[in-house]
């Protein structure tokens, strides 16, 4: 992207070389340092996920040691989750809202930068807690009490990390939210904005709301750890379920904000491939909103068998069952965006319809899981694993594969090869089935996650899983060539290369975008 | 607007922010005291108060009574036998401790065994021990006195009938162990 934007950088004055990404103010260039960053997590994140897949390709302990196999599977969801989906969403943030409500940028752009070159030492402290002595935080993700009172320095690193996460998070939502909130063109209301600019706005609401939450949990861990506190230790007088408590406080709203700017960018893809306005657009903004806030008040259902008065538990299942019904308002406008439209299938299409197959699928899952009754016998298992793969790799990645090949042509100037990518496409779906797929079998069958073995039984859905897994990790190496090739020689993308998408930055702004946009605000009819 | 008035609105937006956030993080440690007060109302975790009252055993027939004597020999074997209480009434299903006293009167150590036998010979299903010196043989060095337990429980499907059960043993001498000193 470098050598496009400067070859068409008009107006563009900026520092070459290195000095131009460390000192840069600009949203785009900003955006482009998220996406990479979080592409380069989620390859680390993904080699961690292999090193768990290859040792369960066969029962019995082959290649790691169990202590190193729980820091792989920590490591992996705490990546996933803060270094690669959530930095992928702020990367499409930073470029698209200020285009797209017809801003010069973003409201506090020294700020932005902040935000972003905080998440390179947050990622350094987390892949050298694998370093020190006792090796990273072998916890699970969740980083629960007591476990995390009991580890080893490489605790302390994780704790710090979640902290400049946390401050990152904050920092690009404060962000977000005042360029939406002020910095929209005349005529830009707030009901016209598009759909990726509602479903950020209300992302980074939750974000300022449950990431200090967050950050208080892995403070209180801290002083248990060092400062002779006992919120989480029983020997003090803690408890360790109130951690479970804090911790899905921020878990489960977390869970959407992962979702929720998926749904924004399906909701831009979709209308613009069926050549059809996005359909029920009002009832899209309420839902969106009605999840974010039921979010609030159904993290319990993470925890029915750490033992809560029935009365909870029914509680915790009714309000979880509720939000099926705004979730269902999406999906089913989406259906109704495409019916009777002029379908076309371009890559970003397909993995929009990826998207809409397979996260229903595991939403149905999500509410299977629901139900108190049936949680408590798969608490726990590849159940559980196949369940939130489902939503967060199948909707977030997906959405953000989608996003890419869509944006693709605005941000560069050129277009990706169709051929290589709906094979990025095809090979993606196929090995994300295969490795996710049967591990709903496994689950049911009673398979539990986080442990380095298992009963001899399993054997098969584990080979096919693992198998699954290598081919999808291998099958994103064809998305970084796509997405190479077409920085370097991709043919010129037309000014409009997709006539169905008509929001600011497709029907106001040059084909590359030039590196500064709408310096005097466009008039929004 | 023009540019500082907006730049006005957006620090303005920034501190709002920037507060709701404090405010967050000091929710977070407020759901401490907010938990403790949840789990005290609701009793959803009381290690520190002792519970009202200890839960009923509902394997314990607390409707009727029975007798249990306690009887004991010795059959050629110069050993003091006797129980400590001779009879006790208690409720069927209720654990019971009783203990027997053995001296050896000899001026030698004698191996022997007890066998238990029941009257009336129905309660013998129904007579549950959990303990007794009656499973292994017992040793005695000279003049040694022991006392032993047994623990057993009366199954509350004994029938109504039987009101009173008479635990006898008789100790005999174990052949052919006069030898073993122990």
């Amino acid at each position: 992207m470098t050598s496009v934007q400067t070859h068409h950088g008009d107006h563009a004055h900026h520092p070459a070389g290195v000095m131009r990404w460390v000192t840069t103010t600009n949203h785009k260039d900003i955006g482009t340092l998220y996406l990479w960053f979080s592409f380069a997590m989620f390859i680390v994140g993904g080699i961690m996920a292999l090193v768990i897949r290859a040792e369960l390709f066969q029962p019995g302990m082959q290649i790691v040691q169990p202590e190193f196999f729980n820091q792989m599977t920590t490591l992996h969801g705490l990546i996933m989750v803060f270094g690669a989906i959530m930095p992928a969403f702020v990367g499409f943030a930073n470029w698209q809202i200020p285009m797209m409500i017809g801003a010069a940028d973003m409201a506090f752009p020294r700020m932005n930068n902040w935000s972003f070159w905080l998440l390179p030492a947050a990622a350094v402290l987390l892949v050298s807690s694998m370093f020190v002595p006792g090796g990273a935080a072998g916890t699970g993700w969740t980083l629960y009490a007591p476990l995390t009172v009991q580890m080893g320095p490489g605790m302390d690193l994780t704790i710090f990390a979640v902290h400049i996460l946390g401050m990152s998070s904050i920092l690009g939502s404060i962000n977000i939210i005042t360029t939406v909130l002020n910095l929209r063109a005349p005529g830009m209301s707030l009901m016209r904005m598009p759909m990726f600019c509602w479903t950020w706005l209300i992302t980074a609401y939750l974000l300022i709301a449950v990431m200090p939450v967050l950050a208080g949990a892995v403070t209180m861990t801290l002083t248990d750890r060092h400062f002779g506190t006992s919120f989480f230790s029983a020997a003090g007088g803690g408890d360790p379920v109130l951690y479970q408590h804090i911790f899905w406080f921020f878990g489960h709203p977390e869970v959407y904000i992962i979702a929720i700017p998926a749904f924004g960018v399906i909701s831009q893809v979709i209308p613009a491939f069926a050549r059809k306005p996005l359909f029920g657009y009002g009832s899209m903004v309420y839902a969106t909103a009605s999840i974010a806030i039921l979010s609030f008040i159904v993290w319990a259902h993470h925890m029915y068998t750490v033992g809560m008065p029935i009365t909870g538990q029914l509680y915790f299942m009714y309000a979880t069952m509720l939000i099926a019904v705004p979730t269902g308002v999406k999906v089913f406008n989406w259906v109704a965006t495409m019916w009777r439209g002029s379908l076309s299938f371009e890559t970003p299409m397909l993995f929009a319809l990826g998207f809409l197959f397979l996260f229903t699928l595991g939403g149905f899952s999500g509410l299977i899981l629901s139900l108190t009754a049936v949680d408590v016998q798969v608490h726990d298992t590849y159940y559980v694993v196949a369940h939130f793969h489902y939503v967060m790799v199948a909707g977030a990645l997906f959405a953000a594969f989608a996003g890419v090949y869509f944006w693709l042509p605005k941000w560069t100037g050129r277009m990706y090869d169709e051929r290589l990518g709906k094979a990025h496409f095809w090979l993606t779906l196929v090995f994300f089935n295969m490795t996710f797929f049967v591990q709903h079998f496994l689950g049911l069958a009673g398979m539990p996650r986080r442990i380095p073995d298992y009963a001899l039984q399993f054997t098969e859905f584990n080979q096919i899983s693992s198998i699954g897994a290598f081919g999808f990790g291998l099958s994103q190496l064809l998305f970084l060539y796509v997405v190479l090739k077409t920085i370097r020689s991709g043919d010129r993308a037309a000014q409009r290369p997709w006539e169905g998408a008509d929001s600011l930055e497709w029907t106001h702004l040059p084909t590359p975008a030039p590196y500064h946009s709408f310096e005097t605000p466009p008039l929004v009819k | 607007m023009n540019r500082s008035a907006i730049a006005d609105a957006n620090r303005q937006t920034l501190r709002r922010l920037l507060a709701v956030s404090a405010l967050m993080f000091g929710f977070g440690f407020a759901l401490v005291p907010f938990y403790d007060k949840i789990c005290e109302v609701s009793g959803a975790r009381n290690v520190f108060k002792p519970d009202q009252a200890p839960p009923a055993n509902t394997q314990v027939d607390q409707s009727r009574r029975v007798t249990v004597e306690f009887d004991a020999n010795t059959q050629r074997l110069a050993w003091s036998f006797r129980p400590l209480e001779a009879h006790v009434a208690i409720h069927p299903g209720a654990l019971t401790e009783v203990v027997y006293e053995i001296r050896n009167t000899l001026d030698r150590p004698v191996t022997g065994q007890a066998v238990p036998s029941y009257g009336p010979p129905d309660a013998l299903q129904y007579f549950r021990k959990l303990e007794c010196f009656c499973f292994r043989q017992q040793t005695l060095a000279a003049g040694e006195v022991r006392r032993m337990p047994v623990v057993f429980v009366i199954d509350p499907k004994l029938p109504k009938e039987i009101n009173t059960i008479t635990l006898s043993y008789t100790f005999f001498e174990v052949a052919g162990s006069k030898d073993t000193s122990g």
